[in-house]
């Protein structure tokens, strides 16, 4: 492969990727409706199109139609800066996020990774913990009270559980021997997930990632009731959607990263694909068909927690975070050094 | 009766949350595939129970005159002030009957006062709804929108008989 041949390889991963996710985001806002309905004994919005299909359509040019009011008190180009940010944070960080093995097309053997880089996990580290920027931003720039407040919680929420998704991460990276994600999918196999060998990682890591995404019970710098929409108060039309869209695609995100660090990533359990000796193509389907099954599972999950539980108070998120996720990661870290000194792993 | 005492302490696996928190996913997993309370409106209509106060109408007998005699009683204790009757007199039976009948549907607050004071069960609460004008007059009803046959309304005369 040349250079060109690489780049474009890459071009044409990161669009099909950009209007997968873009495509998935608005369909799991119309999922989120439909699921909460359903938990309520309601319907949910089924007109749009068959059974309400088409309503992520209909929302989006509704916003687009918006007027795009900027406050009296903001500072303008912060309060532009903040939404851009949560969109690019959101979207950038899935570049390393490995959703099949390798693909063989016109020769070329593909990796089904945007980039394969050897330190990826640290990579997506270090992006969403520049989320915190957006909200922040945005929450200071409205010069409003309710944003300011929404903005310093989610600072403040955001910086606590991710010493805990951090620890928890450590675990993972101790059997895995690697920061590269392909090889943390390579290193569970078909079933040694780590989910199974490290319970408690597994339950902080997705108790942080729920906290990081700012959903519910952890989404504190929104809480509706008290802070009226909490950091995006002040904005409206496309900028509100651009937050929006951030949080869908943090969730996704997460859900992808909880299968590749935890699920065993695109590998699929109790059935030995290899043995079946089925022609590149089909196996690499097959393998990206589980990885987004155990996502749109955990995209669920997400939304299920959302209709089921309580919004936590300020005090008791920050008790959860410093005095429950972080020991409780740390014990985590310990139990895998021990399985991996007892076991040889 | 004894009086269940809460309990302040929280349990150990109370405590930890995760039972809980699985034992409430359970149950809005459960709510998911409950039947729906929501009716497809225009395709779906609520069909209310006899109790139910919709537009008051007037009862129309077999052979085809109102019940009505006339006699005021519910202009006279309609709080929205919405009905008007006007009394002429006939050689039926009853010797009165309504030359006009009017509901101002817009002032009209269904409290069903006029039912309930109607010596004659002449006027009743329908099932009827879907109220809907684009102007003012349209709103006024006269009698020719407010006779009912007292077939259809049956089970709301049944329903005032046993409960009013």
């Amino acid at each position: 492969m040349n250079i060109w041949e690489i780049i474009g390889f890459a071009l044409l991963k990161i669009v099909i990727i950009i209007t997968s996710m873009l495509l998935t985001v608005s369909y799991l806002v119309y999922f989120e409706r439909r699921i909460s309905a359903w938990a309520q004994n309601r319907l949910g919005p089924n007109r749009v199109g068959w059974e309400g299909v088409l309503q992520p359509f209909a929302d989006v040019f509704k916003l687009l139609l918006k007027e795009d009011i900027v406050p009296f008190q903001a500072i303008k180009q912060v309060h532009t800066l903040a939404p851009i940010i949560a969109l690019f944070v959101a979207f950038t960080t899935y570049a390393v996020i490995p959703i099949g093995p390798s693909l063989e097309l016109f020769g070329y053997m593909i990796p089904l990774v945007v980039a394969d880089v050897n330190m990826g996990i640290l990579y997506v580290l270090a992006l969403t913990s520049l989320g915190v920027y957006a909200i922040t931003f945005a929450g200071w720039s409205s010069g409003s009270k309710y944003s300011l407040l929404g903005g310093v919680r989610s600072s403040a929420q955001m910086i606590s559980y991710e010493i805990s998704m951090g620890f928890s991460i450590g675990g993972v990276l101790l059997l895995s021997e690697s920061l590269r994600p392909l090889a943390i999918v390579d290193s569970q196999g078909q079933f040694l997930w780590n989910a199974w060998i490290q319970p408690i990682g597994f339950i902080t890591f997705v108790v942080s990632t729920f906290a990081e995404t700012n959903r519910l019970p952890f989404d504190l710098p929104e809480a509706e009731p008290e802070l009226v929409g909490g950091f995006h108060t002040e904005y409206s039309s496309m900028k509100f959607a651009g937050f929006f869209l951030a949080e869908y695609a943090n969730m996704i995100i997460a859900s992808a990263l909880i299968v590749t660090l935890y699920l065993g990533g695109y590998n699929l359990p109790f059935i030995n694909i290899e043995s079946f000796d089925l022609p590149n193509w089909i196996n690499v389907l097959i393998h990206i068909g589980t990885f987004f099954f155990k996502m749109g599972f955990l995209l669920f999950f997400f939304i299920w927690v959302r209709w089921s539980l309580p919004r936590f108070r300020y005090d008791q998120l920050m008790n959860l975070g410093w005095k429950v996720m972080f020991p409780l990661s740390l014990i985590n870290i310990i139990w895998v050094a021990v399985l991996i000194m007892i076991f040889n792993l | 009766m004894a009086v269940k005492k809460r309990k302040k302490d929280l349990t150990f696996l109370e405590k930890i949350y995760i039972p809980e928190i699985v034992k409430g996913l359970v149950l809005t997993l459960k709510s998911m595939f409950k039947p729906k309370f929501t009716l497809k409106y225009p395709e779906e209509k609520f069909i209310p129970p006899a109790s139910y106060r919709g537009r008051p109408v007037l009862v129309q007998e077999e052979n085809g005159q109102e019940r009505c005699v006339a006699c005021g009683l519910c202009s006279r204790v309609c709080p929205p002030l919405a009905i008007e009757v006007q009394a002429d007199e006939t050689q039926y039976e009853k010797e009165r009957y309504p030359v006009k009948f009017e509901i101002n549907m817009i002032r009209c607050i269904f409290c069903g006062f006029c039912e309930e004071v109607c010596p004659e069960e002449a006027i009743v609460m329908s099932k009827d709804y879907e109220l809907a004008f684009i102007n003012r007059e349209e709103a006024i009803y006269g009698k020719e929108k407010l006779l009912v046959p007292v077939s259809q309304l049956q089970d709301r005369i049944d329903f005032l008989r046993r409960y009013k």
